[in-house]
């Protein structure tokens, strides 16, 4: 056991519920309490229960708050307003590259809490306090809090009753839009392709909502479970899908970069405005093998001849338990249209191009 | 870790093989295999009519972590394969030393089962 790694508050409850625990990005983390299968299972058609404690939030705080995340972030807070809501951005380097991608909840221009990768924390940490030179904003890593992810068709009706706080308030909560009270935030957000919830709240609370929330029914969930979820749903994962040498144009994330107003100058803003007129090299696309075999991360796609040159490569590669065959997001040149070929395991396989995301609230949303 | 049957032999690399006591030895993996593993999604077995060699790669199985070579313990012609799996490769998971074996082997030379190891030898091993 590496004694370094850092645990989560709540450690003692995984260990309770027979998780198999694996380091991840510096945390020991639940990746299965059992069967990841089962576990997907349980939250396309039920409600299933995941600690992303491991994820960092941090508060962004301050007169000049808004200005700098329009500085920061490539999607525009500016479109939050005054209420609580959500919202998905990319966070870019100077050439255009994603830094970390990263859900930003906003309370209002001068307060904001962002929840950023477990692995990129200290990089986007340094990063931001670096950016913050010169605007009226505090900066505060809030290692304080848990997350739970609460997801799937009956989340939110077991999950509101057994709230301590906000679960008034958090009923009547719309897609993408958050309530707070304290330190606890309830956001009807997550990463699955089901509804569901995300519940930032005190560590040391943690643990009594997660017992209550087993008690109700709900399937505890580990990161395997989270990473065929997320794949299905078509959900790019940082340091796979996403990362510092290509843009969100080239990620599938061209969605998430607000071009109006024109006057806000993001970082990235120039590259990105450089690579539409010099043209985008890649594109993101899913694919689905035709036959057995499971797809791998950084396994290379082939055209139908052409078996000498690679014309893109998985970024996140896998098993979907609800389509039951392999699938994935792969990234492939922008001048094909379609990849035919994947090599697995030194053999070609006829793979098919479909659109993203594969299920979507239960439902299978490609053709078979 | 459960306790290992004491009915069969183990090879290290994580192959179970029992004699049926008919001149055939059946096949799978250990609890600690597919524990490893995770959830089995896919699995690729062998040819019946196949001549297999002892240490010879001669099945794959694919779990949602990763693609694992199974080594045949003993040389032989493949004489069956389990027919549930390719429906219901969990089977694997939920029952490695019964539902879940891989492939039955014609035993043609006693010595090389005699050399696998017995459960205790194969469980110091995993330490």
């Amino acid at each position: 056991m590496n004694a370094t790694l850092q645990h989560t508050s709540l450690i003692d409850e995984h260990r309770q519920a027979g998780a198999r625990l694996v380091p991840f990005a510096g945390w020991e983390m639940p990746l299965h309490y059992g069967s990841q299968v089962a576990e997907h299972h349980a939250v396309r058609r039920h409600a299933g229960v995941f600690d992303v404690s491991h994820m960092a939030p941090l508060d962004v705080e301050g007169p000049e708050a808004l200005p700098f995340l329009q500085r920061l972030l490539a999607n525009d807070v500016g479109r939050l307003g005054e209420s609580g809501k959500a919202l998905y951005s990319g966070m870019l380097n100077d050439r255009g590259g994603v830094i970390d991608d990263l859900i930003v909840y906003g309370f209002g221009p001068q307060r904001y809490r962002l929840v950023v990768n477990a692995a990129t924390a200290d990089k986007d940490w340094d990063w931001m306090a670096s950016r913050a030179q010169g605007f009226q904003v505090e900066l505060q890593r809030r290692n304080d809090l848990a997350i739970l992810a609460i997801q799937g068709p009956e989340a939110r009706r077991l999950a509101l009753p057994l709230l301590p706080v906000l679960g008034a308030e958090a009923a009547h909560l719309r897609v993408f839009h958050a309530v707070d009270a304290g330190d606890w935030l309830v956001g009807r957000t997550g990463y699955t392709g089901e509804d569901g919830l995300e519940v930032l709240l005190p560590a040391a609370e943690a643990p009594a909502l997660w017992r209550r929330l087993l008690a109700a029914g709900v399937t505890p969930c580990g990161l395997g479970a989270r990473d065929t979820l997320r794949l299905e749903a078509g959900l790019a994962l940082y340091g796979h899908d996403l990362d510092e040498d290509h843009t969100p144009l080239e990620s599938g994330l061209a969605w998430t970069v607000a071009w109006t107003p024109e006057e806000r100058r993001f970082t990235g803003r120039a590259a990105l405005e450089a690579q539409q007129v010099t043209g985008i090299p890649w594109q993101q696309v899913g694919v689905m093998l035709e036959g057995p075999g499971v797809m791998r991360d950084g396994a290379l796609l082939y055209g139908e001849e052409d078996r000498g040159n690679p014309i893109g490569v998985v970024t996140s590669g896998g098993f979907s338990p609800t389509l039951n065959r392999s699938i994935a997001l792969a990234r492939l040149d922008s001048a094909v249209q379609v990849p035919a070929q994947v090599a697995v395991r030194g053999r070609c396989q006829p793979v098919r191009r479909v659109d993203p995301p594969f299920v979507r609230f239960g439902q299978v949303r490609v053709p078979l | 870790m459960s306790l290992l049957p004491d009915d069969r032999r183990y090879a290290k690399s994580h192959e179970w093989a029992l004699d049926n006591g008919d001149g055939t030895i059946s096949v799978g993996i250990t609890d600690h295999a597919q524990e490893l593993l995770g959830d089995v999604v896919f699995v690729e077995l062998p040819a019946v009519g196949r001549i297999v060699a002892a240490g010879g790669e001669c099945a794959l199985v694919e779990s949602v972590k990763a693609a694992s070579d199974i080594y045949s313990p003993i040389s032989g012609e493949i004489l069956a394969v389990n027919p549930v799996i390719a429906e219901s490769p969990e089977v694997i998971n939920q029952d490695p030393y019964g539902a879940g074996w891989l492939f039955r082997v014609r035993l043609v030379n006693p010595g090389e089962f005699q050399a696998l190891m017995d459960g205790d030898t194969y469980l110091t091993g995993l330490d």
